[in-house]
């Protein structure tokens, strides 16, 4: 694996609308890590997803895509139409270079073999994410940039996806950079974590992170003595994915 | 049966196979407003097509093309609504349409022809453009369909796929200015939108493709031009507004079928 970084942002600056959304914001993504964004609504965490996709351009600074990156992108919302006719499978053939013999094995690979013929309107929040998921990995991407990927999907089903996550690394090799608002759970699954309110307030490992006084006063010191808790508590849980972990 | 009458129907199921298509993608990408604009601006390409002693067909669809890329410029800067932009191209290109061809004294035209369409007056070369201008656009519809699936279903994660949005987008507006423009002839600029989405509707329900909901709608809309065109000899009823009600019809009976 090359040991270049997989992206790099220097020094982005961007307004949306003549508000400063971010100011000065760095970030390097090495290979095979996890990295968060994390920071209250409104933080410029999305926008600074799409700045790494190239999907917004910066005011100022600059981000350096080496040649072979190759993204998959799960995006934060899929906002589907009843009226589009489509299932899980044809959905994943959309993807850039799907073959139909790829698209059992990446559902199988995100544990929603299942739902391989379902009309893709049928489908519950966590089962929406697997499919998003998947069809990020058919394009077997050495990283993933992950929007929020547990909206919309209860607490027992967002423990699932983050061990997912956490597997898909150890088996693709692939560096993944997500979006999360959710404290608890991310912090067991990440390498590192960066706070982010259109700058960014401190970064590290999780453990480091929960002690830095930035960190307290954005989420406050209660929420923090709770993530103890949960990434221990996390660990007793059992692997299961059934049909339908419902929002 | 007379000769105009099986014009007509060629004319007419032509168009609507063409349309089936399309209007499936207007349905998806909820672009019926836009389809009600690109029609009320054909007012101003029969204008200009006077005016300019064109064609009246190659003018409504170069009056077409400029407002689809106004309407994309309009949209990509986002310093209005987009039904707001549409409202405003849509009525202020009828109005000066209207306005224009009513300076022009020495010029008779059929105003309701162009309102409601006048399928019964559709000649020989009227089919060769339907049928030549209209296959060659399914062609090219046929030839970004996978591309213009994956941006319809998330615009965004196209992009980063690598799909080249702008472009495919900017080809299917252009399309739709050409198929509005040969549409106008079937049901008349008011009712072009209706060809477009009643059949796409009515087909929605028997569709678990997006290709079959598409060959439906072309099927469907080819059964309103016929039992429309029939309504229309039966009981000298205008052909336009009849193909529309007869498409109606057919849509208000699928419902009564048990959805499986």
């Amino acid at each position: 694996m090359s040991q270049h970084p997989l992206v790099t942002a220097r020094n982005i600056d961007l307004k949306l609308q003549h508000k400063p959304v971010l100011q000065g914001v760095e970030l390097t993504i090495h290979p095979g890590e996890i990295v968060t964004l994390i920071g209250p609504n409104g933080a410029g965490k999305t926008t600074f997803l799409r700045v790494i996709l190239g999907l917004q351009k910066p005011d100022r600074g600059e981000v350096v895509r080496p040649a072979d990156l190759c993204v998959g992108y799960m995006p934060q919302r899929m906002p589907l139409d009843m009226a589009f006719p489509i299932s899980v499978k044809r959905f994943l053939l959309l993807a850039d270079k799907a073959h139909q013999r790829d698209i059992l094995p990446v559902l199988a690979e995100v544990g929603a073999e299942a739902l391989f013929e379902a009309p893709l309107q049928t489908l519950s929040g966590g089962e929406f994410q697997r499919v998003l998921l998947a069809r990020a990995l058919l394009r077997d991407p050495n990283l993933l940039v992950l929007d929020e990927p547990v909206q919309g999907v209860d607490v027992h089903g967002q423990v699932e996806i983050f061990k997912l996550l956490t597997r898909i690394r150890e088996t693709r090799g692939c560096a993944i950079l997500m979006v999360s608002h959710d404290l608890h759970l991310v912090m067991a699954s990440t390498d590192r974590v960066i706070c982010l309110n259109r700058h960014i307030c401190c970064t590290g490992n999780p453990e480091s992170v929960t002690r830095n006084p930035e960190f307290l006063k954005m989420f406050g010191a209660a929420a923090v003595q709770n993530l103890a808790i949960y990434s221990h508590d996390q660990e007793h849980r059992h692997e299961q994915c059934h049909h339908g972990d419902h929002s | 049966m007379d000769d105009f009458f099986l014009r007509a129907l060629v004319g007419g199921i032509g168009v609507a196979l063409v349309a089936g298509p399309f209007g499936s993608f207007v349905v998806w990408r909820r672009m019926a407003y836009f389809g009600d604009t690109l029609a009320h601006s054909a007012m101003l390409g029969i204008a200009c097509g006077f005016l300019l002693h064109i064609n009246l067909t190659l003018g409504v669809v170069a009056v077409g093309l400029l407002i689809a890329l106004a309407l994309h410029l309009m949209q990509r800067r986002r310093k209005l609504p987009g039904d707001t932009a549409l409202g405003i191209l849509s009525h202020a290109s009828l109005s000066l349409g209207m306005v224009l061809l009513a300076f022009m004294e020495d010029i008779r035209f059929d105003l309701v022809g162009y309102l409601f369409g006048d399928i019964l007056a559709i000649s020989r070369s009227d089919i060769i453009w339907i049928f030549g201008g209209g296959g060659a656009c399914l062609g090219l519809l046929m030839l970004f369909w996978r591309p213009l699936l994956a941006i319809t279903l998330h615009e965004d994660l196209a992009r980063v796929e690598g799909v080249a949005v702008e472009r495919v987008q900017l080809v299917f507006l252009a399309l739709m200015a050409l198929i509005v423009a040969l549409m106008m002839k079937i049901v008349g600029l008011v009712l072009v939108t209706s060809l477009f989405i009643i059949p796409a509707a009515t087909a929605r329900k028997f569709a678990r493709t997006p290709e079959s909901m598409a060959c439906a709608a072309g099927l469907v809309g080819s059964l309103s031009v016929a039992g429309g065109l029939w309504a229309s000899m039966r009981w000298d009823t205008p052909a336009g507004p009849s193909i529309v009600l007869c498409s109606t019809l057919l849509l208000l009976l699928s419902t009564l079928v048990p959805q499986r």
